[in-house]
């Protein structure tokens, strides 16, 4: 075929240079996001009934709707195309309790989305995990609901009879208030008391290193998040994998604090993020008024993003080093 | 062994099967030569010839006679890539779309050689100075793209010695094998080349850096300098590995300063074409007249590696090697990621043209900029240690305090991110608008 007559001019495109792109699309990470929480949403869904899918159903419609609507109003074409709100309130669902009201899970969602996202200008312009805010918020608005926990429903529950068959408080609570210790094998496989999704350490486990085998997440901020809550357990004579797998360390250490939005870009910057969430958590664990501190932890460090990256903006290439110095 | 690298980049898709096993054809000289006057950093040339008068139309030129030339230091001469008569002094659209004088020759068919070509003294007599004076007269630029002139490169400041040349053979751009092919088939030439430009410096360590995927070229270049004091440097296949700074960075493990050129640590990098270039100008006194370009694209019948006279449009090329199976999305002069996609196949090849690309969508579509999810894959892999997605942020002065000026144009930030964002492309603008404040502060 000639030259001439096969290049139609009005369609060959002329952009500016790199001209190939890499195949990751946000999409396509938010996707393996959801495939990272599988796990985790089998262990709820194994431990606490298909209750827990419903839970996690509400937190999304939630979700999906505030952000429908909120493309709707700004005149966007294609909401939920990029799998935010999915991911928002996914997140979010494993951070509540089991046998919530269905209102209570679909008014986090929405709230998630419309007042953790949106009223700063959509995705990416957050400055808190938006699943994290609408954590805070049930947590403020409805304290009795959300701090309401049993036991798993295949139970056999560990400590046998005496105790409550129905409900319980989580292991952090034991630990803190009743000086009871959930046995390890129990917080590594998921039979305690909890929120849907932070239960169950080798759920969490799994998604997380799916995460850094795929890329999508780096390893300093779970690292060093996990890392300094650990080290700080053992200083203050605590047992480090207890701190490690009982309550939300996990599921905030590998899915909530890696948040892109919300945390530091710089490599430095992550690894202080990670440490600064570590102190905070256990801080509040072991001196605060909650027996938990992870939600707060995080938001809080989120705050602090912008200074974090002011203060470890990389060392540009060739500053730093004197000219002619062979 | 272990091969060196820099820190960051990425790995595109590489294509090079298209073309890494076409041995370079030549292209039968056009009937038609357009010879832009500027084809390299620097100031443009006027139409003369060698006795300084000028140039016009019906004057009868020979192969590889200068037409273009200037008084600026920073500059290089262009010549007559076709023997015959000067059609006229036009213009010719650049890839960058600037339009520019040029000189249009109509070729006589005979391809007449000037009388005034000879061969100098071999290498061993001749002077640092004949050495470089030979090649500014033969119009060498750096031919990797960057089109900077030789000579220049080669005359630092007072007080500073080059100790370090580096020939660039890492061809680090997808699709390109015009540098592997040129390593595999004339390796001595090469070799030939970096001793002449060790002479004309005196530096003392001549590199042949390569990339780790070209087995065939490591091997031809080795043997080719077998018994010289010359190294072979294997380098990690990543691009842009074959960047000017990060190539020296991997080499030498020195960084060239901020703001600064690599003459200022004592080193020189050169294209392995240039090398070529600069031997043949040697021995036989031949101008840089012509070079080798990879034709290549999925939508390309037969993909090649063709010796191109300076000045041949575009098109016969594309001609040469069969035409288009289906209509391309995109033509790129150069490589994908750093070359431009052109919308005009009367643009002739220059001397920093090393490719020519013609793709279908499934390569190069263009995608929709969707909104910064803040992944820090940009900054990930920026070469140059930037934090692009604020860098891009112009026209938000804000962009400013994230080191604009720093950036290389390299595109893996833009290659990389997720979201489509045009991160490279407001960068520019970025740098644009500080090398602006940066000259009116003085």
């Amino acid at each position: 075929m000639s030259v001439e007559e096969n290049v139609d001019r009005s369609v060959l495109t002329v952009t500016s240079s790199p001209h190939l792109k890499d195949r990751k699309t946000t999409q396509g990470i938010m996707f393996d996001v959801v495939i990272a929480l599988l796990p985790a949403v089998a262990a709820a869904t194994y431990f606490f009934g298909v209750g827990a899918l419903i839970t996690l159903g509400t937190c999304i419609a939630g979700a999906f709707i505030a952000e429908a609507g909120v493309m709707w109003a700004r005149g966007k074409a294609i909401p939920l195309a990029d799998g935010s709100a999915l991911v928002t309130g996914l997140l979010l669902g494993l951070t509540l309790p089991p046998d919530l009201p269905l209102w209570v899970g679909f008014v986090g969602g929405a709230f998630a989305i419309g007042i953790g996202k949106a009223i700063f200008g959509g995705l990416g312009l957050n400055m808190f995990n938006p699943a994290l805010v609408g954590r805070a918020f049930l947590v403020a608005s409805f304290p009795v609901l959300l701090t309401t926990f049993r036991w798993p429903t295949d139970s056999g529950a560990w400590m046998g009879p005496e105790f409550d068959a129905v409900s319980t408080a989580t292991p952090l609570a034991l630990a803190r208030f009743d000086e009871v210790y959930t046995p390890l094998i129990e917080l590594f496989w998921g039979r305690v008391g909890g929120s849907l999704g932070e239960t169950s350490a080798i759920a969490l486990i799994i998604g997380g290193l799916y995460l850094l085998f795929r890329g999508i997440i780096n390893w300093r901020i779970p690292a060093s998040y996990i890392g300094t809550v650990m080290l700080l357990a053992f200083l203050g004579g605590q047992d480090p994998l207890f701190h490690m797998m009982a309550g939300g360390l996990l599921i905030g250490a590998f899915f909530m604090a890696t948040d892109y939005v919300t945390s530091p870009i710089t490599a430095r910057g992550k690894i202080l993020f990670g440490v600064g969430c570590g102190l905070l958590t256990y801080a509040i664990r072991t001196f605060g008024g909650y027996p938990e501190g992870v939600l707060y932890s995080i938001l809080f460090m989120n705050a602090a993003v912008p200074l974090i990256e002011r203060f470890t903006k990389p060392r540009v290439f060739g500053t730093g080093v004197k000219a002619n110095g062979g | 062994m272990v091969a060196k690298t820099f820190r960051g980049g990425v790995h595109p898709p590489e294509y090079k099967e298209l073309t890494e096993s076409s041995a370079i054809e030549a292209l039968p000289p056009p009937e038609k030569v357009i010879v832009p006057l500027i084809q390299h950093i620097g100031a443009p040339c006027q139409p003369a010839v060698a006795d300084e008068t000028v140039l016009k139309k019906g004057d009868s030129v020979c192969l590889g006679e200068k037409i273009g030339d200037t008084d600026a230091f920073v500059s290089a001469p262009v010549h007559a890539s076709v023997s015959g008569e000067v059609m006229e002094i036009g213009e010719a659209r650049l890839v960058d779309g600037r339009k520019v004088p040029a000189v249009v020759i109509e070729s006589d068919g005979e391809d007449r050689p000037c009388e005034s070509i000879q061969p100098a003294a071999s290498l061993e007599n001749l002077t640092p100075d004949e050495i470089k004076e030979i090649i500014r007269e033969a119009g060498i630029v750096g031919m990797g793209g960057a089109a900077f002139p030789c000579h220049v490169k080669y005359s630092p400041p007072e007080g500073i010695e080059l100790d370090t040349i580096i020939i660039n053979g890492c061809e680090c751009e997808p699709f390109l094998t015009c540098d592997d092919r040129l390593m595999r088939e004339d390796p001595g030439e090469i070799v030939f080349g970096l001793q002449a430009i060790l002479k004309a410096t005196g530096a003392e360590r001549g590199v042949i850096a390569v990339e780790n995927n070209k087995p065939d070229a490591i091997e031809a270049m080795r043997a080719a300098v077998d018994g010289t004091s010359l190294e072979v440097v294997i380098v990690e296949t990543k691009y842009p590995e074959g960047a000017e700074k990060q190539l020296i960075k991997a080499v030498t493990d020195r960084e060239v300063p901020s703001g600064g050129l690599p003459f200022q640590i004592g080193v020189v990098v050169n294209n392995v074409a240039t090398a070529a270039s600069i031997a043949r100008a040697v021995k036989t006194g031949m101008p840089l007249y012509e070079r080798i370009v990879t034709v290549s694209g999925d939508v390309v019948a037969r993909p090649a590696n063709l010796l191109v006279r300076i000045g041949t449009p575009i098109r016969e090329l594309f001609e040469y090697c069969g035409g288009f199976t289906e209509p391309p999305a995109r033509i790129i002069a150069g490589g994908p990621m750093m070359g431009q996609a052109v919308g005009d196949l009367d643009i002739p090849v220059v001397k920093g043209m090393s490719g020519l690309l013609a793709v279908s969508s499934e390569i190069s579509a263009y995608h929709e900029e969707e909104p910064c999810i803040r992944c820090g894959r940009c900054v990930d892999v920026c070469p140059a240690f930037l934090m692009p997605l604020y860098a891009a942020r112009y026209p938000d002065d804000e962009a400013l305090e994230y080191d604009p000026l720093d950036c290389i144009e390299c595109g893996s930030c833009a290659y990389i991110c997720p979201a489509n964002q045009r991160l490279l492309a407001r960068i520019r603008l970025a740098k644009a608008e500080a090398q602006a404040r940066a000259d009116a502060a003085g």
